[in-house]
């Protein structure tokens, strides 16, 4: 798949927004007046950025307000039914705390349950693509919510959790990359279903359709950059997750030098999970490439 | 609305006879020709006529080798369009509506005034059925030529998907599949029609014929040969002389 820039944003900058908002809806940290301001600017910055970022890949992004309308059957829908719920309630929530100094418990919780619907619905996304079968799996929804709330945990500071709810999330990426890997192979397609040919023989890809490229191509088959996967998982893995578990577990006294680490921890957490997302596209292989002898 | 009836009256689509095809791909150009200047947006292209040429086509025509374990390889062209699903993922996973499935005759369509042109109904398709026009941001797909076939104003041999009128093998038939009586339903079932990756679970309306079982290649098929084999395998006499001569040259013999 096409790691288009805008998607990888999205899910990476709106995945540790609403996994703070999650937090913040459980009351996590206990913030009022003007830090409680800072920590809800930084989650709605990040959970809208993402989903403005989102919007630059449509083709009309004028009609996207039509988006909510198929919630019964599209995860797409739900996606953005859920994040606007999200993003109204937590907001309602947020003036609560920043403006009256009271925390509206339940309308908290339902902010958070949103906030990780939110997660888990951009997740179904792709899960429910049979056509990509390293991302039709359990591990797909796993993946996304291990970081999310990884992400929010670090971000909101929530010093008992955050080194757990890591170590969960980069077993997962470690599980997920296991399996995705055999995920294409042991799906049952290859050339031969795909052209139906597959029981008379060795089916090749002769001669494709056209000598130019196409948009299925460019979207569906991308092969730049796949070579250095290996390097790249290391980095993700490393970034994400290793690092930023050592720098929030180092024992350091002293207001400053505390922030200083958690800021580090975040800004490395989130450069992981960036690498993490674009393989996570870039090594996503659509079954359309069988049928131009590709993958 | 992207919820798929639950049964459609009649299930019109297109039968390819793999067999037949010869890969001519008039069926592309006329399928292109048709389509840009009617249903929707037109079917653009980006730099057509410079070093990278490409654009968007609702028909492409793939050609793959068969090595049968024995006996000799067969090319097969295969032209690919939507196959007008029965369980269409490109309907449910569209967020606006703008993809559908029409109960009357089950062909599935695009509503490019609502199409917000995000691209997930093209990554939920095996087939690469769809493609989203660069030029107007709307996802471009097969329609079975939807104003051909009900068009009153096209005399009766041309109510029927462009590409199917225009083959000139006769490897394209249109027709209802959802009516066991139909020619095209005949024709599935007497040359055993099958589906596309049927483990997707899309149930394709479109079938495909498999190459017939071609003749085997015996050891001498050409009766004069004999007659015209070589007289002498090695050259004699004067021949002989020159051949031995020519092969003591500088240069030796090869």
């Amino acid at each position: 798949m096409h790691p288009a820039p805008s998607v990888i944003i999205f899910t990476t900058l709106s995945g540790l927004g609403f996994g703070l908002l999650f937090f913040l809806g459980l009351g996590q940290p206990a913030v009022t007046g003007t830090v409680a301001f800072v920590f809800y600017a930084i989650a709605f910055g990040l959970a809208c950025g993402g989903l403005l970022a989102s919007t630059f890949h449509l083709g009309h992004p004028e009609r996207a307000w039509r988006a909510f309308t198929q919630w019964k059957t599209s995860w797409l829908s739900r996606e953005g039914v859920c994040a606007v719920g999200a993003l109204i309630v937590m907001g309602l929530y947020a003036l609560g705390a920043v403006f009256m100094d009271s925390y509206w418990t339940l309308l908290g919780w339902i902010g958070a349950a949103l906030s990780l619907a939110t997660v888990f619905t951009t997740s179904m996304i792709y899960t429910q693509l049979k056509t990509i079968p390293r991302w039709n799996m359990e591990l797909t929804p796993a993946i996304f919510l291990s970081f999310s709330l990884a992400g929010g945990a670090l971000l909101a500071g929530a010093e008992s959790v955050a080194p757990w709810l890591l170590a969960i999330a980069g077993a997962v990426q470690l599980a997920y990359w296991a399996k995705g890997d055999k995920a294409l192979e042991t799906s049952g397609t290859n050339l031969g279903t795909a052209t139906g040919l597959g029981d008379r023989g060795a089916v090749r890809a002769f001669e494709p359709p056209h000598t130019g490229s196409n948009y299925l191509l460019r979207e569906f088959v991308h092969v730049v950059g796949r070579k250095h996967a290996q390097k790249l998982r290391m980095v993700a893995f490393i970034l994400g997750f290793a690092l930023p578990l050592l720098l929030i577990l180092t024992p350091v006294q002293g207001f400053v030098i505390k922030h200083v680490f958690a800021a580090l921890a975040v800004l490395s957490h989130l450069a992981g999970v960036a690498t993490s997302r674009w393989l996570f596209f870039a090594q996503a292989e659509h079954v359309v490439g069988l049928y131009y002898g590709k993958r | 609305m992207t919820e798929l009836p639950n049964s459609t009256d009649r299930k019109m689509g297109l039968v390819i006879d793999l067999d037949t095809c010869v890969g001519c791909h008039a069926c592309v150009i006329s399928c292109k020709g048709w389509n840009t200047e009617n249903y929707g947006a037109p079917l653009s292209d980006q730099n057509p006529y410079g070093g990278d040429p490409s654009g968007t086509f609702l028909n492409r025509v793939h050609s793959y080798e068969v090595q049968p374990a024995n006996g000799h390889a067969q090319l097969i062209h295969f032209p690919k369009s939507c196959l007008h699903c029965e369980d269409a993922p490109c309907v449910t996973v569209c967020p606006t509506g703008a993809s559908y499935k029409r109960a009357e005759d089950g062909i599935v369509l695009v509503n490019e005034d609502h199409c917000i042109g995000c691209g997930l109904c093209a990554w939920s398709c095996p087939y690469g059925a769809r493609e989203l026009d660069l030029a107007e941001g709307v996802m471009k797909k097969c329609t079975l030529c939807v104003d051909r076939i009900y068009n009153e104003n096209l005399p009766e041999v041309d109510r029927i998907p462009s590409c199917v009128r225009t083959c000139p093998a006769g490897a394209r038939h249109f027709g209802d599949l959802g009516d066991p009586g139909s020619d095209v339903s005949k024709l599935v079932a007497e040359r055993g029609g099958m589906d596309l990756m049927p483990e997707m679970g899309t149930k394709p309306v479109n079938k495909y014929l498999p190459p017939r079982p071609k003749d085997q290649i015996e050891e001498q098929i050409d009766i004069l040969a004999p007659l015209l084999a070589p007289v002498a395998e090695e050259p004699q006499g004067f021949m002989g002389w020159l051949d031995k001569a020519l092969d003591k040259l500088p240069g030796g013999a090869n």
